[in-house]
């Protein structure tokens, strides 16, 4: 990352309150959906978030465009701090940061013309008349879809198309970044493929930044060039795209890996696998220390009473693991606090190896 | 997972008849695409398949432009005004003299002529006039009414559905207010005291015999049944993810009510629509025959089934003709709004007449035949 990023987000929190009462509601607890997450995105790159569901992660992207209110932290576009700013301060950022939303059904109205959903941002934004016809066409062809369709509903659309629809939405205003949440787990295979391959066109033509959201590795490898792994609400890994698959840190991200199935049987059922069991923790009682430790076959005392800082490794790979896979001890020497980590988190380098019993499993996960 | 970049991408041109079963033909006669087709459009062409509903509809239809053609027909036909009083007259019937109200208080029955086509009330008035000049303003009201109810109930419908908290509480509890009271009783109390004193809304000021008070009254005497249901929509609606849409893009409140909300609780307005009208109407009617709603001499439908209960076993003519044409408009309206239900919001027939039956309807009809 040179320069400034286009995208920071700061220790953001977002918690759920509870509530419970007859009368007068008192707040009993919080969700902690979102619990202290720090990263940045430069200009035309591309962010994945992957974490299986209820692990924060639409609540991130979505508390990044600021559709939920932030509890604490700070977010900010191009160095403008944006974590409170109201709806008319928010006008200029909003032109610059779109949205791409999961359900391509529920996501357009269905009332409207695909030229008037389209169109839509266009008018908020203050460009008139027959401009708006123009530019709605030359967006739908953009995206892949027939630009005669204009006068069309939603529901004569496929759902590959909707998305398509929702992409040239999100494109009408020329955003700078957009946030993707979940845009193909709705849809079939072979169309996820077609629409990620539209994204990754867009995104060379337009230097566009994306923040990838998705619960499936294997769909974010593609098009990312930094993976972030979020689990109950913090992130427990982030690297260069390639090297969270041929060399993934966090016992968490090598469960993930060890889930994507491989298409060939035999391979398949050779594999060593690390499973993770088991459900995630209630995120409103959070274990303490590492969240991951209720489900961590390497777990030890350690990880119940120090939350593990966010270790920075060579090559920008950060993990946050009091034992780590797939480094060298030497490595771990090498390591150094991420200024990403949370607050709350203790500032001890993970152990090294000869202190773990079964260390072995450190050969488990190294395979695409 | 397999992502081969030479994958040619089919699905934006082959469009519609990949997109699902029930989609119309896709391209127009000149082989162009043709303009989509909206919900609007097809729940017309279901409701022109329901001849029932459109005969029923019609027949509303004609009741309607012979009300309007009141004047026309009293001009024209029975040269009499609907508070000109003929008790003295004569009238002939067939070469034949006969008294238009016998010595005996006993008014005319139907002639079946031009003059007193239906008979004449007790005062000696043209009943048939009468009939259609009544029409006129119970037809008024209900429409009044129903235009009242629908604007107020959307209003506080949207804004309580979308804001929630503190003003659906606060609007919910005034609905809950109108609701508690049984609506002919609501209406009469209302009326009673308002027919004495009028309304008077800062420039607006409506005196007590004025036909808008009664449709005031009952205009807001039916918001929750209407308000309650959109709230309820809203609600769901305002969590979808194109409400989150239209906020990313910087949409204003009022915007993603007015452009994003309401027309999707559009159709269920549609739907309220013909049913608000029947009820406006036979409340209107229970009203004026209570002396709440239209205040005598002025016709109503009502106001005439009034008049001429006394008389029901010399002279029935007075009650029945009102009565059977009240019958026939709500008749009309009401098959012709569930026709309308059936075509626009297939799903909302559960909804709707689960409400209808437990409040409205009953109500009203029972003021309306009890006494």
């Amino acid at each position: 990352m040179t320069a400034a990023p286009l995208l920071e987000v700061e220790h953001l929190q977002l918690y759920f309150p509870i509530r419970r009462g007859v009368i007068v509601d008192r707040t009993i607890g919080h969700v902690h959906a979102v619990d202290d997450v720090s990263l940045s995105l430069g200009e035309g790159e591309t962010l994945g978030i992957v974490g299986e569901s209820g692990c924060g992660k639409t609540t991130l992207s979505r508390a990044i465009v600021r559709l939920l209110e932030p509890t604490g932290g700070a977010i900010r576009f191009r160095g403008r701090e944006i974590t409170r700013a109201g709806r008319r301060e928010l006008a200029p950022v909003r032109r610059e940061l779109q949205m791409v939303f999961q359900d391509p059904q529920a996501s357009l109205n269905p009332r409207k013309r695909v030229g008037q959903i389209v169109g839509a941002p266009l008018v908020l934004h203050g460009v008139k008349g027959a401009a708006v016809e123009r530019r709605v066409r030359e967006l739908l062809g953009r995206v892949g879809l027939n630009p005669e369709h204009v006068n069309r509903f939603p529901h004569e659309f496929s759902g590959g198309q909707r998305q398509r629809i929702g992409i040239a939405r999100a494109l009408a205003v020329e955003p700078k970044l957009m946030m993707l949440d979940e845009p193909v787990s709705a849809l079939d295979v072979s169309i996820q493929a077609q629409v990620i391959n539209l994204l990754d066109d867009l995104q060379d033509e337009f230097g566009l930044a994306y923040v990838f959201v998705a619960h499936d590795l294997s769909v974010v490898r593609h098009v990312s060039d930094r993976i972030a792994v979020m689990y109950l609400g913090k992130i427990v890994e982030s690297s260069p795209a390639e090297e969270l698959y041929t060399k993934p840190i966090h016992p968490y991200t090598v469960g993930l890996l060890g889930a994507i199935p491989i298409p060939d049987p035999r391979q398949n059922r050779a594999r060593r696998r690390l499973v993770v069991a088991g459900e995630p923790p209630n995120p409103i009682e959070p274990p303490s220390g590492c969240r991951f430790r209720t489900r961590c076959p390497r777990a030890t005392d350690v990880c119940a009473a120090v939350e593990p800082q966010l270790t920075e490794y060579a090559g920008g790979h950060v993990a946050a693991c009091h034992h780590p896979l797939n480094v060298t001890d030497a490595e771990i020497a090498a390591a150094r606090r991420s200024p990403l980590s949370p607050l709350s988190s203790g500032d001890q380098l993970p152990q090294p190896h000869a202190s773990l019993p079964g260390g072995d499993a450190a050969e488990v996960a190294a395979e695409g | 997972m397999a992502i081969d970049p030479a994958t040619p991408d089919t699905t934006g041109t082959g469009a519609i008849r990949e997109a699902g079963g029930d989609v119309p033909a896709a391209v127009g006669p000149d082989g162009r695409p043709a303009a989509g087709i909206g919900p609007y459009r097809l729940g017309l062409r279901r409701l022109r398949r329901n001849k029932v509903a459109l005969a029923f509809g019609a027949l509303f239809l004609v009741i309607v432009v012979l009300c309007l053609a009141a004047p026309l027909y009293a001009d024209h036909v029975a040269h009499t005004g609907p508070n000109d009083n003929h008790v003295t007259e004569q009238v002939t019937v067939r070469g034949e003299q006969k008294d238009v109200v016998s010595p005996a208080g006993l008014p005319i029955g139907p002639t079946w002529q031009g003059r007193f086509l239906l008979g004449a009330d007790q005062n000696g008035r043209d009943l048939a006039v009468r009939l259609l000049y009544g029409g006129r303003n119970s037809l008024q009201v209900g429409f009044v009414a129903t235009l009242i109810t629908m604007v107020l109930a959307t209003i506080v419908g949207i804004c309580a559905g979308y804001f929630r908290g503190a003003v659906d509480g606060v609007l919910a509890r005034i609905l809950d207010l109108i609701w508690a009271y049984p609506v002919v009783l609501l209406g009469i109390a209302l009326g009673t005291s308002l027919a004495l004193g009028g309304i008077t809304i800062g420039p607006l000021e409506l005196s007590g015999n004025s036909l808008y008070v009664p449709a005031a009254i009952i205009g807001i005497v039916y918001i929750p049944y209407v308000a309650k249901p959109i709230r309820g929509q809203v609600l769901g609606l305002r969590e979808k993810e194109f409400v989150d849409a239209a906020r990313v893009q910087g949409a204003s409140s009022l915007h993603i009510m007015s452009r994003e909300i309401l027309p999707n609780v559009a159709s269920t307005l549609i739907v309220f629509l013909p049913l608000m009208v029947a009820n406006a109407i036979l409340l209107e009617a229970a009203l004026s025959y209570l002396g709440a709603g239209i205040q005598p001499p002025n016709p109503s439908w009502g106001t005439m089934i009034s008049d001429g209960i006394r008389l029901i076993p010399s002279a029935i003519h007075l009650t029945f003709v009102p009565g059977a044409m009240l019958v026939l408009a709500v008749l009309g309206i009401n098959v012709f709004g569930d026709g309308v239900r059936d075509a626009l919001d297939p799903r909302a027939r559960v909804r709707i007449s689960a409400a209808r039956e437990e409040k409205i309807s009953d109500e009203a009809m029972e003021a309306t035949v009890e006494h």
